[in-house]
């Protein structure tokens, strides 16, 4: 095994399963029509396992994919009640970066786009991450006092960001109505080079692929009906298929982790609320970086596709419910016009909506808990994907280690008794 | 649309009220331990299920009721006024 943090390549290249992907592969595949096998394979549900994560999107997946690649602990199960990435990594809006307000939040996602950037080569599948740069509009003076709070913040952490002005935006962005005009003017923005969109399913099956060529077990349809603990401590994990012997339970679960952690007598501070996010039918490339307004509630981007992604802040009311409504398309729609007046007639092909697992301070909840054995990776609100690959590679050094490393230790359950909150609101949701 | 059956007003959209949230009982603040205060503050039951909240008719009547919700299916059972300081 490779001790090193980033030696997981040249691992998973020794793996025998599955076939590696490459021009010449598919060229023979082609010739001899020749199907792929499958990305990963099912395994029976053995009785005991090392490590259970409960929950297959991205962090529980990565968080697999580091244990064994970073730390060598490969009896690991993942399970999830429904298929992989059926979660919020698959409902997101696919958006990356790391503009945060506070040095903790900075470091953090900005260690998560590093990651991300060599992502593909590591995992060796194509993730497309599309590094067109993220605008954050202002159209008042206090957001765009936020927005130079941000920037120097960012600065300071080695993150490029930086405030420009409308003409500036004009330029990065020709559809976008910048004129005094607009019923909310264009102030400025903070504009973010690396941020982008990447492909969320591809995250999701490269890791679930990378992790299972390394001997982790994936359970689709596999939901977890309680959690046994003695002792304070953790024994076990039921499930609808079969009982496991674990000592160690990570709960990646997002929109559904109290639910989880009420099994294992762990009270958490978060409140599960529905996001709606929609998708036009696809045009031709005119939009080539991420626009985002705090204040009309929208984030707008061009898939390689040619289809607008469009997503919102979160419904104004907790539920576990993933049904569209038409009052949040229609004010969608209004917002996203008063932003490009001359989308006015492409169609909207569809809307849907993911569960955001809320904190009071907009900041995750990771890291240990009252009970031994079982650790969180929750609170993961309306800024969980961004997070994937940090979060998993930070919770398998946490598991692996017992040591919780520097880069989470913010996020702390503790953090809402000593009273040291993580405050991102200003810069994590666009409903503020 | 969710209809949530106002006591003073009948049946009103939900987009008319502000959600308030779970009912959870206000310690009191000569007895309560720093841990009763952070439950109060922080800690929610976030059922999936049942639930027992309050709602605010903002745009209405401006008067809070209590309403048992289904959070999965957003299915209404039973309404009742709520009195202001039970918020």
């Amino acid at each position: 095994m490779l001790a090193s943090t980033n030696g997981h390549r040249q691992q998973a290249r020794r793996a025998a399963y599955p076939a590696r992907y490459s021009a010449f592969g598919l060229l023979r595949r082609g010739l001899t029509h020749t199907d792929w096998p499958p990305a990963w394979r099912a395994h029976p549900l053995k009785g005991s396992y090392d490590v259970v994560i409960v929950g297959g999107g991205v962090h529980g997946l990565a968080a697999a994919y580091y244990l064994a690649a970073n730390h060598g602990i490969t009896d690991v199960a993942v399970l999830d009640k429904g298929y992989m990435g059926s979660g919020g990594s698959g409902r997101n809006t696919a958006i990356l970066r790391s503009n945060y307000l506070t040095p903790e939040g900075v470091r953090f996602y900005d260690r998560s786009i590093q990651l991300y950037r060599r992502l593909a080569a590591d995992l060796d599948f194509n993730v497309m991450f599309s590094q067109r740069g993220h605008l954050t509009l202002a159209h008042s003076d206090s957001s765009l006092r936020t927005m130079r709070w941000r920037a120097e913040v960012n600065k300071a952490q080695g993150v490029d960001s930086d405030v420009i002005g409308p003409a500036e935006i004009k330029r990065l962005a020709p559809f976008l109505d910048v004129g005094a005009g607009a019923r909310y003017p264009v102030l400025g923005a903070l504009w973010h080079p690396p941020g982008g969109i990447i492909r969320h399913d591809a995250v999701v099956w490269g890791y679930a692929r990378g992790a299972d060529a390394l001997g982790v077990h994936i359970h689709q349809n596999t939901e977890v009906t309680g959690i046994d603990v003695a002792g304070g401590r953790v024994r076990g994990v039921r499930t609808s298929r079969g009982d496991i012997a674990t000592p160690i339970v990570l709960n990646a679960t997002a929109g559904w982790s109290t639910l989880i952690s009420d099994m294992a007598g762990v009270p958490m501070p978060i409140q599960t609320f529905p996001l709606q996010a929609a998708v036009t039918e696809p045009v031709k490339p005119f939009l080539s970086t991420v626009i985002v307004s705090g204040t009309l509630h929208v984030y707008i981007s061009q898939t390689d596709r040619g289809e607008l992604v469009f997503g919102a802040s979160v419904d104004p009311f907790t539920s576990y419910s993933m049904r569209g409504s038409l009052e949040f398309i229609e004010g969608l729609a209004g917002h996203v016009l008063e932003l490009m007046p001359a989308l006015v007639k492409v169609r909207v092909l569809r809307q849907w909506a993911g569960l955001c697992d809320m904190t009071p301070d907009f900041s995750p909840v990771m890291g240990h808990t009252t009970v031994e054995g079982f650790l969180v990776d929750a609170g993961w609100g309306t800024y969980g994907f961004k997070a994937g690959p940090v979060s998993g590679e930070a919770m398998a050094r946490c598991i692996a280690t017992g040591q919780v490393p520097e880069i989470i230790a913010a996020f702390s359950l503790e953090r809402f008794a000593s009273g040291a909150l993580v405050g991102e609101k200003g810069a994590a949701a666009v409903g503020h | 649309m969710i209809l949530l059956p106002c006591a003073w007003c009948g049946p009103r959209d939900a987009s008319e009220f502000q959600h308030v949230g779970e009912v959870v009982a206000r310690p009191d603040p000569a007895a309560a331990s720093p841990a009763q205060w952070r439950g109060y503050l922080y800690l929610r039951a976030n059922p999936c299920g049942w639930t027992t909240e309050t709602w605010y008719h903002r745009m209405g009547c401006r008067r809070y009721i209590r309403v048992e919700r289904h959070t999965e299916t957003n299915e209404v059972r039973a309404v009742h006024p709520a009195g202001v300081s039970d918020t």
